[in-house]
């Protein structure tokens, strides 16, 4: 266990040093196999770089978070580490094959991870997870195929099919089947069903890694394949996307106000956050796709920090329901503060990354100036009140008042594992909250490419 | 007519010497002829080395025609080779050797050990007919080898003959198989009086497509949809593959399925080119309704063996999509498919077959909590259905994306998106029994299982295949390398 993580931190760091390096592509191409000009292709851009972090931090702190997983240690860092080689190479990949590969090989450990670990009602849980986005995975995949021979393009390369031009009635289709595709991991509104029962039903790093960075990989996928590729069909059919992921920020908002279960709680907040991702990057403009970016990165550190903080509460009182908690902050008062920590963060308090994300997201939007993107958008604005509605009434019922259950008087204070874990993921929210300006820059230079893109 | 003038020249041509350019077939053939005398005459001692002198020299068949050559003609056309064959030919020969490592142990038990002899002779037949199917020529050359792959077969499908269900199984497989032959005669015959002849270069000119021809040919092919276990021609396969023995069925679901799939690609292109028009349409419906019928039943079992039957009914289905496609990416495609559908199966197959023989354990639910005492072999399981249901890295993903990307290059997106759609549904169903080996809680799991060296040499031989065929692109492109030549 001690030499997974060891290789878990090595990865860490390597993509680290990448990360800091890399301020253009650093592309590397393979034939892989010829007959289908599919290459094995891989490159950066500041997208990726900030992707790349977000998911090291999580993937760092989730082995952290689950130091003392029980039982079967070996199998369970053996798919987490298969689920995190999926992530970063979904993230590298420049090819649509081997993109689409990475998307299925980070899906399947799932499975077995949340059905063998989990907790709750773990097999609905993991088999509706699984199959909703093999679901997602098969519009993709049409969709792929699609744009491979509608393109006419000589290679699988997304930045060789983005010189080509795809005939406008065959945007038509492919573009909403790509968006789908992805829009189901990224959890929009109609798609969104199995992220609160998956997440609920996880354990603690698999939660973390999901909601902090899987569910990126559909944002990501959008704004890369989707709107890269098809700018036409992006511009006529952002409409009906655009209510759409409207409606899961809002929606999601209201449902994680009236759920009791922490969880639950955090997961419907996750379809809201990333349903303002896709959102934001349907406005197709600069600011807002930076900020979708921005979004991706800070709601990956603060639900991974939600996520790790609720596995650790519940590990000491066993229970998840807001009602049987309370006084938590005096028994547990590491867990409290940082609980109200990822709480403000995901309220959007200035100097923490939420704040930076949600002000450039809405900042982009208004800049659409006809009415309709216009109201769409001050609809989206109203989940930050929502946001703080749920969020402060967790933090007042189980952190302060008076202590609901006896058991809970005596409570094992943080391990070194633990504070670790939690620490690495408070100093990045406050890292991107208080300079983000390295990062946003670094981030709308390659949002160009896709502007330039949608203005053919 | 034409057809008459065509065969004279054939004639002039023959020459009886050409006939030993058929290697693969002499050398299977040595093989057969040694071990049939080997088990008659040989002592009692001495046969104790019979199973690892066959397998010895069965692999030693199969190194030695994996090498592709040029293509040549035998006999005047009856025969003809192309170097692809030469990869079809040894994928089966593969399969039947992990088949064979499969059965080592269940025909080393004391009322098996008799009919030891038996069992390889009736296989190598089977195979030796496939061959000879494969290599056909003209329709003649191409029914013997019907008949030499189907008759064997159903003896040993009825091969525990004490066992009522094996004899019932046995039963209906010769009786399906004789009625579908002969269906599929008389469209041969109807061929012959449309176009005079039976060599399949000369009905590839003659065969343009009229009503007759068209009847001719929807007759001929139940043949060959019936041993690819088609929907609607598939109802006799849960029964035989639950009543035959384990390592039969395993025989039957791989090597029996990829030898007529390949057949009927390369008559379809090769000789009902002209109608493709017509053929498509056919099997685009059957293909929809294989995966999707054979899918939505395969749910429902809790009988492994039947629950393996409807998959592989669904894998047959798929297979259709890179027959539909017509092309050589087609061609190559499935051919790769074929491989990698056969580490899969049987390596599924043969986790169910030691299971089996150790604890006469079959339903799902005796698989739950399997993980605890038998790691190994649920692992082995567990990768053997992540490639069936096309989970990446391993090959099943591969093949299916080259399958849908031949189709999808056709043009046929919307049948791509309808086995899309189905591969959810069997991701579902292959989950369960995933499910059964790793989460779900049992009392009681089966015991630890020993198996003995070949089957652990087979194991190793499906993971390896399962694990490296996809990854490695070379494997591909060698045969994409000849798909070409059809």
């Amino acid at each position: 266990m001690v030499i997974m993580s060891a290789a878990v931190t090595y990865m860490y760091l390597t993509e680290r040093a990448a990360g800091n390096l890399a301020t253009m592509l650093f592309t590397a191409d393979t034939v892989w196999y010829a007959p289908f000009n599919i290459h094995y292709s891989v490159g950066i851009d500041g997208i990726t770089v900030a992707m790349l972090l977000l998911s090291s931090i999580i993937v760092f702190t989730g082995v952290f978070a689950s130091w003392k997983i029980d039982p079967l240690p070996k199998e369970f860092f053996l798919w987490y580490s298969l689920l995190s080689i999926g992530v970063y190479g979904f993230f590298i990949s420049t090819d649509l094959f081997t993109m689409f590969m990475y998307y299925e090989i980070a899906l399947i450990p799932m499975y077995l991870l949340i059905g063998v670990w989990g907790s709750g009602k773990k097999e609905y849980g993991a088999m509706k997870l699984t199959l909703m986005l093999m679901g997602g995975s098969a519009l993709l995949l049409v969709g792929i195929l699609g744009i491979y021979y509608q393109s006419g393009a000589t290679s699988m390369n997304i930045l060789e099919i983005c010189k080509t031009n795809i005939p406008i009635q065959a945007q038509y289709y492919l573009f909403p089947l790509t968006f789908m595709g992805f829009g189901v991991l990224g959890a929009m509104f109609p798609f969104h069903t199995w992220s609160p029962d998956g997440h609920a039903s996880a354990p603690t790093a698999v939660s973390m890694l999901h909601a902090g960075v899987l569910m990126k990989l559909g944002g990501y996928g959008c704004f890369r394949v989707a709107i890269y590729l098809m700018p036409q069909a992006a511009h006529e059919l952002s409409w009906i996307f655009l209510i759409l992921t409207g409606i899961s920020v809002v929606y999601g908002a209201f449902s994680a106000v009236v759920q009791t279960d922490l969880k639950y709680i955090n997961a419907y907040s996750s379809v809201s956050h990333c349903g303002l991702v896709l959102f934001a990057i349907l406005m197709l403009n600069q600011t807002a796709m930076t900020g979708a970016v921005m979004q991706m990165l800070s709601h990956g550190l603060m639900t991974a920090l939600f996520f790790a903080l609720i596995g650790m509460i519940y590990g000491r009182t066993h229970t998840r329901l807001i009602t049987e908690m309370g006084g938590l902050m005096k028994i547990i008062p590491f867990f409290g503060v940082s609980y109200v920590i990822a709480g403000l963060a995901s309220l959007g308090l200035p100097s923490l990354s939420g704040f930076v994300a949600e002000m450039t997201i809405f900042v982009g939007s208004f800049q659409e100036t006809d009415t309709f993107h216009r109201v769409l958008t001050i609809v989206a604005c109203t989940s930050i009140v929502i946001t703080a509605v749920y969020i402060l009434r967790v933090v007042g019922k189980i952190l302060y008042g008076a202590v609901q259950d006896k058991h809970h008087e005596h409570l094992d204070p943080a391990t070194w594992y633990e504070r670790l874990s939690v620490v690495t993921l408070i100093v990045a929210i406050f890292a991107v909250g208080s300079a983000p300006f390295w990062i946003s820059s670094m981030i709308s230079d390659s949002v160009m490419p896709v502007i330039t893109q949608l203005a053919k | 007519m034409t057809g008459d003038k065509r065969l004279e020249t054939k004639d002039k041509n023959m020459d009886y010497s050409s006939f030993l350019q058929m290697k693969e077939e002499f050398s299977l053939l040595a093989v057969m002829v040694f071990l049939l005398v080997y088990d008659i005459f040989a002592s009692e001692k001495a046969l104790r080395y019979f199973q690892p002198i066959a397998l010895v020299l069965f692999a030693a068949h199969t190194l030695l025609n994996c090498v592709p050559r040029e293509a040549f003609e035998v006999a005047g056309g009856m025969f003809q080779y192309v170097p692809m064959q030469t990869y079809v030919k040894t994928i089966l020969n593969v399969g039947t050797l992990i088949v064979l490592l499969q059965a080592h142990k269940f025909l080393n038990e004391d009322t098996n050990r008799i009919k030891r002899g038996e069992f390889y002779f009736l296989t190598f037949s089977t195979l030796l007919g496939m061959y000879f199917m494969i290599s056909a020529g003209n329709f003649l050359m191409f029914f013997i080898g019907l008949e030499t792959a189907s008759i064997p077969m159903a003896t040993l499908v009825a091969f525990d003959k004490y066992n009522k269900k094996s004899a019932e199984a046995g039963a209906k497989y010769i009786l399906s198989a004789v009625f579908a032959s002969s269906i599929s005669l008389f469209g041969m015959s109807l061929i012959y009086g449309t176009t005079g002849t039976l060599y399949f270069n000369d009905i590839a000119v003659l065969f343009t497509g009229t009503p007759l021809q068209l009847l001719a040919f929807v007759l001929f092919s139940v043949g060959l949809f019936f041993k690819i276990s088609l929907v609607p021609f598939h109802l006799w396969t849960p029964d035989v593959y639950e009543g035959a023995q384990t390592n039969i069925t395993s025989y039957l679901s791989v090597i029996s399925k990829g030898a007529a799939v390949f057949v009927l690609f390369t008559l379809l292109v090769k000789v009902f080119v002209h109608i493709i028009a017509d053929w498509q349409p056919i099997l685009y419906g059957l293909a929809v309704v294989s995966i999707t019928v054979a899918n939505l039943f395969a749910i429902r079992q809790q009988n492994l063996k039947r629950f393996l039957a409807f998959s592989s009914i669904s894998q047959a289905g798929y297979i259709l999509l890179a027959i539909i496609s017509g092309t050589a990416l087609g061609m190559a495609s499935l051919v790769y498919f074929v491989l990698v559908y056969m580490f899969s199966n049987l390596a599924a197959f043969g986790v169910i077959s030691v299971i089996e023989q150790k604890s006469k354990k079959i339903l799902m639910s005796d698989y739950n909590g399997l993980y605890q005492t038998n790691p190994k072999l649920s692992f082995v399981m567990m990768i053997a259905l992540f490639s069936l249901a096309g989970i990446p890295p391993f090959a099943g993903f591969f093949s299916k994306f080259f399958i849908f990307s031949a189709a999808a290059q056709q043009g046929f997106y919307v049948l791509v998106f309808i086995a899309l759609l189905n591969t959810i549904i069997s991701l579902y169903y292959y989950l369960l029994v995933v499910k059964a080996m790793f989460i779900n809680a049992n009392e009681s799991p089966i015991e630890t299982v020993t198996s003995d060296i070949p089957a652990k040499i087979s194991f190793v031989l499906c993971t390896v295949g399962i694990l490296v065929v996809g990854l490695i692109s070379t494997i591909y492109s060698q045969i994409a390398l000849f798909s070409f030549g059809i």
